[in-house]
């Protein structure tokens, strides 16, 4: 663990990535999180790693997925459109069993939309993101700290289950800057007997495909897939509850927003109000039961978003709509005060309380 | 008793999938044959293309990834970057090299990405079942130039030896056919050098083998072969368009 030091959000991922064994990087610059590439392109050389800038982002999962194949740690980081040009590739780490990091830094959209913080690939995050049944292990940091931490976690993960891991964050945490203290460098990662690194005679050839053309071939591997996910679903479900146990209202919100959140609940709890916080870590697996369980003594929800409203759908589904769920959200690139989720906690207080 | 004719040892012993007369089994066939003579089936990573060679991964002894329609070279330099003593070649059709992945061709070209591409150019989309490709001849009848490719309306047949050899990346590219004997053993050579390329580390290597498709060409295997020499080599003259160090001036300095 290195002392404090003060990073910027997309920096400090893309240290935290080369200290979690991350040796493969591409992408293709977009804003709010070229600093992580720029940042990659001057550490990778140094430590015998690859910085490629390629072509397009659909160029840079490809590359992702053949580093990946090869055995390696293999990354790239975009911002929503980009994102949108990685799902076909994104698909086929999926279909073929592929560990892979992608970090996600929200901006405003749809279309080419914005460039200032956004919550709105929530959806694309967690059900979405291209076509196919799969799922896609979904992180979202609320903090630099956090987002330190969760890069080692998501390579963790990707291994272990063979799958691509997300971090989704928005333009406040890529662009701002915190105390972080970094993770020593990993020295043992996991072995990769199915990886393609060359027969050496020594066995039969690995082939990793996606391609089943019986149909009955093509059910197998999927449920066997979806039994993995199961396991993801038991296991790696990340939460943070906060002043929720004799809570009358929950407000919930992901990634930067729930920082934002933090400030109307203490205000509110000075006032004399219930509050309290749910806040995903993981978007998928969805922590359903930690709402479940607040649904069991709070009155009212209020979920919070940078967009329309996207998670709301995933709180809904997780209280059986037991609970009124009241929504603010605030979009475009626009983020919300603390003044007004204040007053939004105080509406919904109005409507059950 | 002496062998004089065997499977060569990085071809899998399995039935391929190619219709009769196609000639995807002979270019399957020469880079089976340069894998073994230069000894590096162990070492050697193989990217299947979408098209009818997309079971290519079936078909080799080595390790095989099977990528998007049109993304293996972007796969092949990941491959390629993560474990640069691996080689790596891809294996694509027109469809998959010049049309849907026609940027990753160019900028793995450009890169010098030290990858080799067998490039099969047959002048339709095979594996859909013959739609025109990019590589279609004006006038050619396919399912979707049913009056024949118009040049006002689809535009010309991409040349890409002529093309990617304009690239300072490009260390090698060759047009080839199999229509017959002689130019099966030229093919074979070239496919060899686009090896011994990659393994000097001189940079991109490609060899474009014109080829048939009799099935969706609705022509005899024979009428076939008449109808590549009489149509295609004309229009994408053999030869190689390039052969250097892609990296030599830079290396020099
Ligand atoms: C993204 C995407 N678009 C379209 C297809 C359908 N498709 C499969 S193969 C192919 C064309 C293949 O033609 P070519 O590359 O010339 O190979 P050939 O079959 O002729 O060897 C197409 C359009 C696909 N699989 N994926
Ligand atoms: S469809 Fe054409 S290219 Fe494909 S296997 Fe048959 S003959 Fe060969
Ligand atoms: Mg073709």
């Amino acid at each position: 663990m290195s002392d404090k030091i003060l990073m910027k959000g997309n920096e400090a991922l893309a240290e935290a990535a080369i200290r979690a064994g991350c040796r493969c990087f591409f992408g293709y610059p977009i804003t709010p999180q070229t600093q992580l590439p720029e940042y990659m392109a001057k550490k990778m050389p140094k430590i015998g790693g690859t910085f490629l800038q390629s072509e397009s982002e659909i160029a840079a999962i490809n590359m992702v997925l053949g580093a990946s194949a090869a055995g390696v740690r293999a990354m790239t980081s975009s911002s929503s459109p980009g994102i949108s040009l990685k799902a076909e590739g994104i698909s086929y780490l999926a279909g073929s069993d592929l560990p892979a990091v992608i970090v996600n830094i929200q901006r405003g959209g749809p279309g080419l939309g914005g460039i200032q913080p956004s919550q709105a690939d929530y959806w694309q995050a967690t059900r979405g993101l291209a076509h196919g049944d799969f799922r896609v292990l979904s992180l979202a940091p609320a903090g630099i700290q956090e987002a330190v931490d969760l890069m080692g976690t998501a390579f963790d993960l990707a291994d272990k289950y063979r799958m691509p891991v997300m971090i989704l964050g928005d333009g406040i945490i890529g662009q701002m800057m915190e105390p972080v203290r970094l993770p020593d460098p990993v020295t043992e990662l996991p072995e990769k007997p199915w990886a393609a690194k060359g027969t050496r005679g020594a066995r039969k050839h690995n082939i990793l495909n996606s391609l089943y053309i019986q149909p009955e071939e093509l059910e197998r591997v999927v449920r066997e897939r979806y039994e993995r996910y199961a396991e993801v679903e038991k296991n790696e479900v990340r939460v943070e509850t906060w002043l929720a146990e004799d809570a009358d209202i929950i407000v919930t919100a992901y990634g930067s927003t729930a920082r934002i959140c933090r400030n109307a609940i203490r205000a509110a709890r000075a006032d004399g109000i219930k509050v309290g916080m749910v806040r995903p870590i993981t978007l998928w697996p969805f922590p359903s039961a930690a709402y479940a369980e607040a649904a069991a003594h709070a009155k009212g929800f209020l979920d919070v978003e940078m967009s329309m409203g996207q998670m709301i759908d995933d709180v809904r589904l997780a209280i059986g709509c037991s609970r009124p769920v009241r929504f603010f959200g605030r979009t475009g690139g626009v983020v919300p005060t603390p003044a007004e989720i204040r007053a939004e906690i105080d509406a919904l207080c109005k409507e059950v309380l | 008793m002496s062998v004089v004719f065997k499977k060569p040892d990085a071809l899998c012993d399995v039935t391929m999938h190619y219709c009769p007369g196609c000639t995807h089994g002979i270019v399957h066939r020469l880079v089976a044959e340069v894998i073994d003579e230069l000894g590096i089936c162990g070492k050697t990573v193989g990217v299947a293309p979408v098209g009818c060679a997309v079971f290519a991964y079936n078909y080799f002894e080595c390790d095989m990834i099977e990528a998007a329609h049109g993304r293996a070279p972007a796969v092949a330099t990941g491959v390629k970057r993560a474990n640069p003593a691996n080689v790596v070649f891809t294996y694509q059709g027109d469809g998959d090299l010049a049309a849907i992945g026609t940027a990753e061709t160019v900028h793995a070209a450009t890169r010098g990405e030290n990858i080799t591409v067998i490039f099969i150019n047959n002048t339709i989309y095979g594996m859909t079942s013959g739609q025109m490709a990019p590589t279609s001849l004006p006038g050619q009848v396919t399912t979707t130039s049913p009056y024949g490719r118009d040049p006002k309306l689809a535009g010309y047949p991409i040349r890409v030896c002529e093309m990617l050899a304009t690239l300072s990346g490009t260390a090698y590219c060759e047009r080839v056919s199999v229509d017959c004997v002689k130019n099966v053993i030229q093919a074979k050579k070239a496919i060899k050098k686009a090896f011994e390329n990659q393994i000097a580390g001189k940079g991109f290597s490609l060899v474009e083998v014109l080829s048939t498709c009799p099935s969706n060409w609705g022509l005899t295997p024979i009428e076939a072969l008449e109808r590549l020499r009489r149509d295609m080599i004309p229009y994408y003259p053999l030869g190689v368009y390039c052969d250097r160090d892609a990296f030599a001036e830079v290396e020099a300095k």
